[in-house]
């Protein structure tokens, strides 16, 4: 029997319940779909909190979809909020007061999960996504508070770089400026040209890209021409993303003369006019026509050809995550390959070797893998060593002595798609520990406040990656081959090399010693020539 | 306005709407008149016409009343302001109701008579057993019920409900019995100027029309007085045949009137009159006694040869006298008053819409009076009294030759025997082949879209749908909209007990259809209580829109079922109305029908519909959108092609839209039954339209739509109309007809009535309407036809088709029970 998933996305303008059916034969299947309109961002971006009114009624259409659940049977599921509750001052308070009052236990997603979710939604689209990511592609998320650029070469993502240009936080900018309609385009303009020239300058690199993929709330709706009133001049879809499926299941794309004719339709007719000919209420179209020129913007300096129009949101990411993990369904794509090469990018941006952040990475998943039954840990945690590994040396850049701090303040600073506020903790605390003592108490007590397991984590990696930096200290690959044996209470790296290693072997103790007191195992090199 | 309801926004292209629907009841009445049907269904036809035009005037003519009173002076479509129209449409009515009544007199009353029914006018035609039965009758059944309300200074007129048939007497003190029940205190002449202002407005004051009020009874005052003189003169000559005159004591009494008019005859005018008339007044008094709605109207008398009733105010009017004992009776005339029953409910303010609709309700009996109809040959002092009361201006009163109200003929048409006179060439509704009695209706549907065209076919499987989901533990939600429900639904009754089974019932309860208020007030609590959602409609909005949705949870996910239809949910109507509904568990009509909920519920609006399209959001736009695209084909060489049926034409945009298309050569054939505003035949903008009506044995409800779309046709079904009411202020469906071989039943649907020679009338340019020329033409009465189709195709139904199995037939008594 297929099972049931609720995915409820507390969104800074909407809360959405959509129920799935899942099935190993028939993966995810949508079965219903409810939006309530609730403008949360406001509240937060104006003044750090939610009002209580509003919190009353998110408490009032919780019960609701609950009702819906309980009416599909529905044990599964999961609840997010995002940007409105992150920026929120009250947040806990105010989920656990949520919570106690509707049994629904709301998590807030970090901006790095929230686009993840995002880009997995988008990944949900299966064979269109697949086509049209291979070619050149960026991904624009725009949401309320900040859009989010994501870059794909060769079927992966490459780069990720979140900008504060949210529509609702434009709206409220505007308002401030107390700007008429009239003016509302140039101003946009010059506020999303302003960013967008420091991101193309930083990152972009002098990449072209070919594919726009737009993920919003506004555009996408309308440039499906499912409104029949536009229908006549809603353009065909391409063949590029044209499946035998509805709009429902592939989405809609237009070319960028397309979508250029529909933002002069948006610019030449006024608020009523577009609200009646949309089909809109009243109020969204100008957030359209904000959602529509930051687009448009992308597009001009990107020069991109064509724009997909997914028509995702977030809740199609949180079943598709869900169902990952249940092996409803396994992905055409690996996404912490995406997550890796983003870390890549990172590490290339601060001139990290590529070549020794491959080595020590090997080994220190060698022994990962070697000492699982010690420490228990799962895949998750490997992909954290590997992102520790990759951006290990990153704080160079900066200053070579002080790499321990500038390695964990980059990190702690740059996004990485896909992994939470945890575990990017985790991962700068881990590149920082590997070049300076470790300090457990030290790491209980300081702001960021992780807890113990985290604290756990953080320690056992650091031990792997020291070990796996010691093997390495020359950095020229003497220990590119190596085996490792766990034997009375030691672990013994045989290593196959020709090559002096009594550098290695020279500093290994001081490394070895912190090993053995997280794993209570002695690390021993031996060499066999 | 868009660019074409400008373009072709002349009058000249349009008929005024109220005419429009007075047309139809033409139709109606035409069909009371029509030979070629059976007695007792003229009888029906006639009482339909009657009871129209009381929905008419409580609503339509009231409406056009309160523009007037407002001031309101935009024009209609048809170039009329409201006062125009309302002067054609009260000429127009006077004619109508002329036309009504000599149907009753000259047609049916004898052709009654001829087939051994008498309806005893007068009471003195009875014959002595009779009297005597009808006297035992009046005593044990009527006379406990009566309240007698005698009018005068310290008793004011008394609240006359809204559409109640109530007898108006002229009284005088018998000699020598002083005070007598109605005693009084004698107020100063001059008393009685405030009196129209304060005391006896009372009741009435605040419910009449504002406008009115003033000039109209300022002049009425004194075109009464002029008249007065005038009118006790020609009763005179009329009085000694006027049998109606009540009584040997009414008539002895009536003597002194007489007296008064002959001096007045004889030249004696002016100051001896006025005196007179003083005189007059100080003797007489007025009382008005209401025939109790709880009483059957008609009466059978015990006959041997041929079957005799008479009427019940008739009764009550011979024994007034018991009524008022120290009075003499001098005459008695049944009247009857139609009140502005236009609800307007304040929903921004209303904070529960529920009470708000139950505080209107009450409202509705004291609306203002709209129109009055009395008896032909009224005394002139009775008429004057009630003129005034009612505060009525002269167009709107209406002399009656015959019994008021009509609509006891529909009681009369109960009456057991005469099957002679009954239509017989119809079918019962049929079963449906693809829905056997005791199958499993899911199972069924799993099979394919199943159709259903009632009342050829039986309305049975919509409620065991209700029914069978109500205790099927596989269901988890039952989701439905109601506007108008029977009187003890069967289908209420299983939504009731699914709640009870612990289902998920959300049941949106139209509370403001209208004159359904308090039957749908009802229902909404029974199925609270019975732990229902109820969703009292939606704010501004009227829910007219008829769907189901079932959703159950089978072995390989969810599914679920839709039932969608043009019909109400009314197991009673369905036996009467014409209509096409369909069953599917299509996923994508599914998941549009979850949307559909999702946003009657309150929640955003989906972000992608598959098929439905709905007013008040998409559905103008939609239908615009499909004639513009025959305009497209047509004007590419193609042949463009409309045909449509519904109930009402009068959209203006949708107009323009048709006139539009046939100019682009698009040619359009229309079904409507009642208004149609469009005007064919004009030339270069309608040539190429053709509309009809069909007034049948069955009310044609269904509303069909079918586009050529360049050879690859498209139909569609709905809840709506082409008016304005139904595109912008109502949730309404439109679905296609997705299902191939559904699409060709409905189709032929199309074809047949499109064909009908026999129950068709053809608009003609000038506005009239024509029977079909029938010469040298094949008789078709579509609804015969669909009849005898319904009953083919459940013979039809042994024979298995295709891989379906059906139920064998022994089943069908055990789940009767």
């Amino acid at each position: 029997m297929a099972n049931l998933f609720g995915a409820i996305d507390v969104g800074s303008h909407e809360m959405e319940l959509k129920v799935f059916e899942l099935s190993r034969k028939g993966g995810i299947r949508q079965v219903d779909d409810i939006v309530h309109l609730i403008d949360l961002g406001t509240d937060t971006y104006n003044d750090g909190r939610i009002g209580f009114a509003h919190v009353a009624e998110v408490k009032r259409i919780l019960l609701d979809f609950k009702k819906t659940m309980n009416m599909y049977g529905i044990r599964d599921y999961r609840a997010y909020a995002t940007s409105a509750f992150r920026d929120m001052e009250n947040a806990s308070l105010v989920l656990q007061q949520i919570e106690q009052e509707t049994g629904i236990r709301i998590e807030i997603l970090a901006n790095s999960e929230q686009r993840f979710l995002d880009y997995k939604s988008i990944a949900s689209r299966g064979e269109a996504f697949s086509r049209v990511i291979s070619k050149s592609t960026a991904i624009v998320d725009v949401g309320g508070g900040s859009i989010q650029i994501s870059l794909f070469e060769k079927d992966r993502l490459v780069l990720t770089q979140n900008l504060q240009l949210g529509v609702l936080r434009i709206q409220e900018q505007l308002h401030r400026i107390g700007a008429g309609s009239r003016k509302t385009r140039t101003l946009v303009e010059e506020m999303v040209n302003s960013q967008l020239y420091v991101f193309e300058k930083l990152y972009l690199e002098g990449r072209k890209i070919r594919n726009l993929i737009v993920v919003d709330d506004y555009i996408s709706e309308v440039v499906s021409g499912i409104r029949y009133g536009f229908q006549t001049k809603a353009p065909e879809t391409p063949e590029t993303v044209r499946d035998t499926g509805t709009i429902r299941d592939t989405g809609t794309s237009v070319s960028a003369e397309e979508f250029h004719r529909f933002m002069n339709n948006l610019e030449t007719n006024s608020r009523t006019e577009l609200a009646q000919q949309l089909g809109l209420e009243d109020d969204n179209v100008p957030l359209l026509q904000i959602s529509a020129i930051i687009v448009r913007c992308i597009a001009d300096r990107t020069g991109a050809e064509l724009l997909w129009f997914p028509c995702v949101t977030l809740c199609d990411g949180i079943v598709y995550e869900f169902a990952e993990e249940r092996r409803y369904l396994r992905s055409a794509h690996d996404f912490e390959q995406d997550i890796l090469a983003c870390a890549d990018q990172i590490s290339r941006r601060y001139r990290g070797s590529e070549e020794r952040s491959g080595t020590i990475g090997g080994i220190a998943l060698r022994i990962f893998e070697s000492t699982k039954k010690l420490h228990g840990m799962g895949g998750r945690e490997k992909l954290l060593l590997q992102l520790a590994a990759t951006l290990h040396d990153c704080g160079k850049y900066i200053s070579m002595t002080n790499l321990a701090q500038c390695g964990y303040n980059i990190i702690k600073s740059t996004e990485i798609i896909g992994i939470s506020q945890v575990e990017q903790e985790i991962v700068a605390n881990v590149v920082r520990f590997n070049h300076e003592q470790f300090a457990f108490k030290k790491l209980m007590s300081e702001e960021s406040a992780l807890d113990e397991a985290s604290c756990m984590t953080i320690a056992r990696l650091t031990a792997i990656l020291r070990v796996a930096n010691a093997l390495d200290r020359s950095h020229r690959r003497k220990f590119s081959d190596l085996q490792i044996r766990n034997q009375d209470r030691k672990m013994i790296i045989t290593v196959e090399t020709p090559a002096d290693i009594s550098l290695e072997k020279g500093l290994f103790g001081e490394r070895a010693e912190f090993f053995e007191e997280v794993f209570g195992l002695r690390p021993v090199i031996k060499q066999k020539k | 306005m868009s660019v074409l309801t400008e373009k072709y926004a002349n009058p000249q292209y349009y008929h005024n709407r109220e005419l429009s629907w007075l047309q139809f009841d033409r139709r109606c009445l035409s069909e009371a008149r029509n030979k070629d049907n059976p007695l007792f269904e003229r009888l029906k036809f006639l009482s339909i016409t009657a009871s129209n035009l009381d929905e008419f005037f409580m609503v339509r003519v009231a409406s056009l009343q309160d523009m007037v009173n407002a001031n309101y002076r935009k024009r209609d479509i048809a170039g009329m302001t409201a006062s125009e129209q309302l002067d054609a449409i009260l000429a127009d009515v006077h004619a109508f109701m002329q036309r009504q009544y000599s149907t009753y007199n000259r047609q049916l009353v004898q052709g009654l008579r001829e087939n051994g029914l008498d309806i005893v006018e007068d009471y003195e035609d009875l014959t002595p057993e009779e009297r005597g039965f009808v006297d035992a009758f009046f005593e044990a059944e009527v006379f406990p019920v009566l309240t007698p309300m005698a009018v005068d200074n310290a008793r004011p007129f008394p609240l006359v409900r809204n559409k109640s048939l109530n007898l108006c007497a002229l009284l005088s003190r018998k000699a020598g019995t002083g005070q007598g029940i109605p005693g009084y205190m004698r107020k100063p002449k001059k008393a009685d100027k405030d009196r129209d202002g304060k005391d006896q407005g009372g009741k009435e004051k605040d419910a009449k029309a504002p406008g009115l009020k003033e000039k109209d009874s300022k002049e009425k005052d004194a075109k009464a007085k002029d008249t007065k003189a005038k009118d006790v003169k020609e009763k005179d000559g009329r009085d000694s045949k006027d049998k109606k005159t009540v009584s040997k004591d009414a008539k002895a009494g009536n003597y002194e009137v007489t007296a008064a008019a002959k001096n007045a005859k004889a030249g004696k005018a002016g100051k001896d009159a006025k005196e007179k008339d003083v005189k007059e007044k100080e003797n007489f008094q007025f009382a008005t006694v209401q025939v109790p709605a709880v009483l059957p109207r008609i009466l059978e008398l015990p006959s041997k040869s041929s079957r005799r009733i008479i009427l019940l105010e008739e009764i009550i009017r011979h024994h007034l006298g018991s009524l008022f004992l120290n009075y003499d009776v001098l005459c008695a005339y049944p009247y009857r008053v139609t009140r502005n029953a236009d609800l307007t409910i304040d929903e921004d303010d209303a904070s529960d819409l529920l009470k708000e609709i139950e505080k209107q309700l009450k409202k509705r009996q004291r609306g203002y009076a709209i129109r009055l109809e009395v008896e032909e040959g009224m005394d002139p002092r009775l008429l004057e009294f009630l003129t005034k009361e009612f505060n009525v201006p002269q167009d709107r009163i209406f002399e009656i030759d015959g019994p008021l109200d009509l609509t006891f003929l529909m009681k009369l048409y109960g009456l057991d025997g005469f099957e002679w006179l009954r239509e017989d060439r119809y079918a019962k509704p049929q079963e449906i082949a693809a829905l056997p009695t005791g199958c499993d209706i899911f199972e069924q549907i799993r099979g394919g879209d199943i159709f259903m065209h009632h009342p050829y076919q039986t309305f049975q499987p919509v409620v065991d749908f209700i029914a069978q989901a109500a205790d099927d533990p596989a269901v988890l939600a039952i989701k439905q909209t109601l506007y108008r429900v029977s009187g003890n639904s069967p289908i209420i009754a299983a939504l009731a007990r699914a709640a009870e089974n612990g289902k998920q019932v959300t049941v949106l309860v139209e509370l403001k259809a209208r004159f359904d208020e308090e039957n749908n007030i009802v229902w909404a609590r029974m199925l609270e209580r019975a732990g229902c959602h109820v969703i009292y409609g939606l704010a501004g909005l009227k829910t007219h829109s008829k769907i189901t949705l079932v959703v159950r949870r089978e072995d390989d996910g969810i599914r679920r079922y839709v039932h969608l239809a043009t019909g109400n949910y009314n197991d009673s109507t369905a036996k009467l109305y014409t209509d096409i509904g369909v069953m599917t568990c299509r996923d994508d009509i599914g998941e549009d029908a979850t949307s559909a909920f999702n946003m009657l519920s309150g929640y955003s609006e989906p972000r992608f519909w598959n098929h439905l399209s709905l007013a008040p959001l998409w559905l103008k736009d939609r239908f615009l959108y499909l004639i513009n695209r025959e305009v497209s084909h047509a004007r590419n060489g193609e042949k463009g092609r409309i045909r449509a049926k519904m109930n009402s034409l009068c959209d203006p945009d949708i107009m323009a839209a048709l006139y539009e298309a046939s100019s682009a050569g698009v040619k359009i054939d229309l079904i409507v039954r009642g208004i149609c505003c469009l005007k064919v035949g004009i030339p270069g903008v309608s040539e190429n339209i053709r509309v009809r009506s069909i007034v049948g044995n069955f009310l044609e409800h269904s509303r069909i739509f079918y586009f050529e779309n360049g050879g690859r046709p498209e139909v569609y079904a709905a809840s709506a109309d082409w008016m304005p009411r139904n595109l912008d202020r109502r949730v309404e469906i439109l679905f296609p007809i997705v299902d191939r071989r559904i699409a060709e039943k409905v189709v032929h649907v199309l074809d047949v009535e499109l064909a009908d020679t026999v129950k068709a009338h053809i608009l003609k340019p000038d506005g009239s309407y024509e029977r079909v020329d029938k010469r040298g033409k094949e008789l078709v009465d579509s609804q015969r036809i669909f009849c005898d189709e319904a009953v083919r195709e459940a013979q039809a139904v042994i024979k298995p088709r295709g891989d379906r199995v059906f139920i064998p037939v022994e089943k069908k008594e055990e789940q009767h029970v």
